[in-house]
């Protein structure tokens, strides 16, 4: 009941949207908007990760604004006289940085044994604060001409008529989904999300688990800036601002338990989907104006929380 | 009996064919249950006999589904606990209910404060709450913070504020469950008090020692229905233990064969748990079954995780002459040594996921094929556990914590079983376990033992210990105080070394 719950309102949206405006369904408005959720769907799916293992990441947005800016600073220093080199390098440069900075979340959360909350609260700032102080408060923007041509496909172009981030979102989903439902690794997730004790009791090492879901959730920032890039070719220091708060919407309304012990991964893409479309629906009819968008998403989220126990309460 | 037992007149509480059913399960079949002012009754039943739910119902936590209840002999019908506590019906809960920040006061007038215009009357709340205290024949400062009081003292608290309310009936589930047998004394004299001034006790318990003392009348509850109501005065602990389990409690101990060789597997030197053990050694042979005997908080199930590496413990650990030492739970599990923890619920199993889940959780490597979990293989391998262990479930896919008590330490024990152990630590085997599946447990413990496994097994009930153990262990305030063996395992010879009743001093 509770799995497919997001999947009927997604349902349910799609139909809302037809009547708010017909042009809403049409195929190209659709890929357009799944395109444009991309960013948020692949962070929220490492933020499925360290929700489920009972952890919780507030550092994402700032983080995808801090690896951004290494990327393009990397890719503007001209190290690398090979444009295809350069953006290989560029490339491996972003996941590595990634995986170092959920490594550091990890780790402080784990070993320095502090809250998560307060844990990537901390972070938030220094990955913010870094990246205004490589900006110098200004933005930092990709120069190379030929890089960007060689790049601009991976946000633009499309494979058999489909948007290459969509077969990303997929692509990523569908591994995530393998290590998270068919692995050990997967099992011991959910079960230091749903109950430490009983895991560390089974021989299960709590630390190493819930420190590499945090190095999962600095993968897929890096994968979501490898797609963030090309697209503007430039960061600031206000990029992914509030990022954490719509991938842990989408993790949420995908019936994910923010407590820990469940995870949900097509559900989480599926809560990725919502908040983009319930977006494109405002931008599209006259109801509500386009500003209130952040409001709608605040109050989705707590409707999802609300709609969530009542289901539990039920079985 | 003593003190002013039976009256005429209508009982102050009666329970009149009284059915519970949750769902399509019945729990309670035509209770009828008085209590009169002045009396003890005690309700005495196996766990699982409907005990809980008919304390649940007296005392408005629930409606029954059939029956009625009577006050004074004319029908009532609770809406719920306040309403039975307006007509003077309160429960002492069997768990302490109360905020660990707060202080004593501030506890027993929790939710009732006493108030001087707008702010809260202190001085009024911490004189009330010193005379509540006082009147249980205890001293505690009111002002003390809960969270330093011992158990005994934090349920005293507990009764406080439940006989703040003007009561006719007070109802106390289990209360000496957590408690040394000086504090049970104690008690017992608490409620001897509260009954001389006229009330209405109604007593639950398991340990009937106790309830031939305090009780002027018994109803046996069994499988949710009254089989016996006696006198107090005519039945002794053993009569009670019959009719509660319905046939002879002595064959619940398996026999056992062969006596355990003489090589060491576990050698213990000088090991010590900070806080909580000190200095203990042990050896423990191949097939052989050790006891571990001792009040609760003597520091058995301490000093055990602080072996398996569960806790930070030091001291000298030979396994097979090999000096190990174990920094964390992997490496003992590696060394073939499991630990079953007492907190089942919230250590042994993840009651929110299903059986076969919970079954390879520990064993999980067993089970992997090119990187994916072969689910094939562990519904095969939860098919054979519920066999071996006759685990009793109507469906697989159900969760572990829907599986009754006896069901899921079948489950636990199933589980570390899969790691093919050598050496099996099980804390607290039967606790809250029925009868039938107590038999088996004890069974299986046996046959461990038999395929030549060695097992130590830390309880709080020295019938059981005594009933499967090849020798005990007797810890008081976190030492070894003895061994007993051989006709020396009597539960007489491990209270004294576990009180330290000569010395007079207690744990």
């Amino acid at each position: 009941m509770a799995a497919i719950a997001p999947f009927v309102a997604l349902a349910l949206l799609l139909i809302l949207g037809y009547f708010a405006n017909p042009n809403f369904v049409s195929v190209a408005n659709l890929l357009n908007v799944i395109t444009r959720s991309a960013f948020i769907a692949i962070i929220a799916l490492g933020a499925t990760y360290v929700i489920s293992s009972g952890g919780l990441d507030l550092s994402v947005g700032s983080m995808v604004a801090f690896v951004a800016s290494l990327m393009i600073l990397f890719m503007n220093s001209g190290v690398i006289a090979d444009p295809v080199l350069m953006l290989i390098c560029a490339a491996m440069l972003a996941l590595l940085l990634g995986a170092a900075c959920g490594l550091v979340n990890g780790l402080i959360t784990t070993v320095g044994r502090i809250e998560p909350f307060i844990a990537t609260l901390g972070t938030m700032g220094i990955y913010r604060g870094l990246t205004t102080w490589l900006s110098q408060g200004g933005a930092i923007t990709l120069q190379d001409r030929e890089l960007q041509q060689i790049y601009r496909p991976v946000y633009f172009g499309s494979v058999a008529g489909i948007p290459v981030p969509i077969i990303m979102i997929f692509v990523t989903a569908a591994i995530a989904a393998f290590v998270l439902y068919r692995t050990r690794y997967g099992r011991h997730v959910v079960a230091v999300g749903s109950n430490e004790d009983v895991a560390r009791y089974s021989g299960i090492s709590v630390n190493r688990v819930r420190t590499i879901a945090y190095v999962i959730q600095g993968l897929c920032v890096a994968v979501a800036v490898l797609l963030y890039v090309p697209r503007l070719g430039s960061t600031s220091a206000t990029t992914g601002i509030l990022w954490e708060l719509q991938a842990i919407t989408a993790v949420v309304v995908g019936g994910t338990a923010l407590r820990g012990g469940v995870g949900r991964i097509w559900g989480t893409v599926c809560g990725a989907f919502i908040l983009e479309i319930v977006g494109n629906i405002m931008l599209l009819s006259n109801f509500v104006s386009e500003y209130l968008i952040g409001a709608i998403q605040g109050a989705i989220i707590i409707i999802a929380m609300l709609v969530q126990r009542s289901l539990m309460r039920r079985t | 009996m003593m003190a002013a037992t039976s009256q005429n007149g209508p009982p102050v509480l009666q329970a009149k064919g009284v059915s519970k059913t949750f769902g399509i399960v019945e729990v309670l079949r035509d209770i009828d249950v008085s209590v009169r002012s002045g009396e003890v009754h005690a309700i005495i039943g196996e766990n699982g006999a409907g005990k809980s739910t008919l304390m649940k119902i007296l005392a408005g936590n629930h409606l029954p589904t059939r029956g009625e209840l009577a006050i004074d002999g004319k029908p009532v019908r609770f809406s719920g606990p306040v309403d039975a506590e307006h007509a003077g019906i309160v429960l002492v809960h069997q768990e302490i209910l109360l905020a660990p920040d707060l202080t004593v006061a501030q506890n027993i007038y929790l939710g009732r404060e006493l108030r001087k215009g707008i702010t809260v009357d202190d001085r009024a709340m911490n004189d009330g709450a010193a005379r509540a205290i006082r009147d249980l024949g205890a001293e505690i400062d009111p002002k003390t913070v809960v969270r330093r009081l011992s158990i005994a003292q934090r349920q005293l608290v507990q009764i406080a504020r439940v006989l703040l309310v003007p009561h006719r009936v007070v109802i106390f589930d289990e209360p000496t469950a957590s408690l040394t047998p000086h504090e049970t004394e104690a008690l017992l004299k608490v409620i001897k008090a509260i009954r001389a001034k006229g009330v209405g006790v109604l007593y639950i318990s398991h340990r009937l020692p106790e309830v031939k003392e305090i009780a002027d009348r018994v109803t046996v509850l069994r499988d949710g229905r009254v089989v016996a109501v006696h006198d107090a005065a005519e039945l002794q602990p053993a009569d009670m233990a019959r009719l509660m389990v319905g046939r002879d409690v002595a064959k619940l101990y398996p026999e056992r064969h062969g006596a355990p060789a003489r090589d060491v597997v576990l050698e213990v030197e000088d090991f010590s748990v900070p806080g909580f053990a000190r200095n203990a050694s042990f050896q423990l042979r191949k097939g052989e079954i050790l006891g571990f005997a001792g009040l609760v908080g003597a520091g058995r199930t301490e000093l055990m995780e602080g072996v398996v590496g569960l806790r930070p413990g030091h001291g000298r650990i030979r396994h097979h002459d090999k000096a190990v030492d174990f920094f964390s739970v992997q490496q003992s599990l590696k060394a073939g040594i499991v630990y079953l923890s007492e907190d089942r619920k919230g250590k042994g199993l993840l009651l929110g996921k299903d059986l076969r889940v919970n079954l390879t959780l520990a064993s999980l490597s067993r089970f992997v094929k090119t990187l994916q979990i072969d689910r094939r293989q562990e519904a095969d391998a939860l098919d054979g556990a519920i066999r071996e262990f006759d685990i009793r479930t109507g469906r697989k896919d159900i969760l572990a914590g829907q599986l009754s008590g006896g069901n899921q330490q079948k489950l636990l024990l199933a589980k570390m079983m899969m790691l093919d152990p050598e050496i099996v630590i099980i804390d607290e085997p039967t606790r809250g376990i029925d009868i039938g599946n107590k038999e088996q447990i004890y069974k299986f413990i046996a046959k461990l033992a038999e395929e030549g496994r060695s097992i130590i097994v830390v309880s709080s009930e020295m019938p059981e210990l005594i009933g499967i153990s090849d020798r005990i262990l007797v810890m008081r305030a976190g030492q070894i105080v003895g061994e007993v063996a051989g006709d020396k395992m009597t539960e007489n010879e491990i209270v004294v070394l576990a009180t330290g009743a000569n010395t007079g001093e207690a744990a």
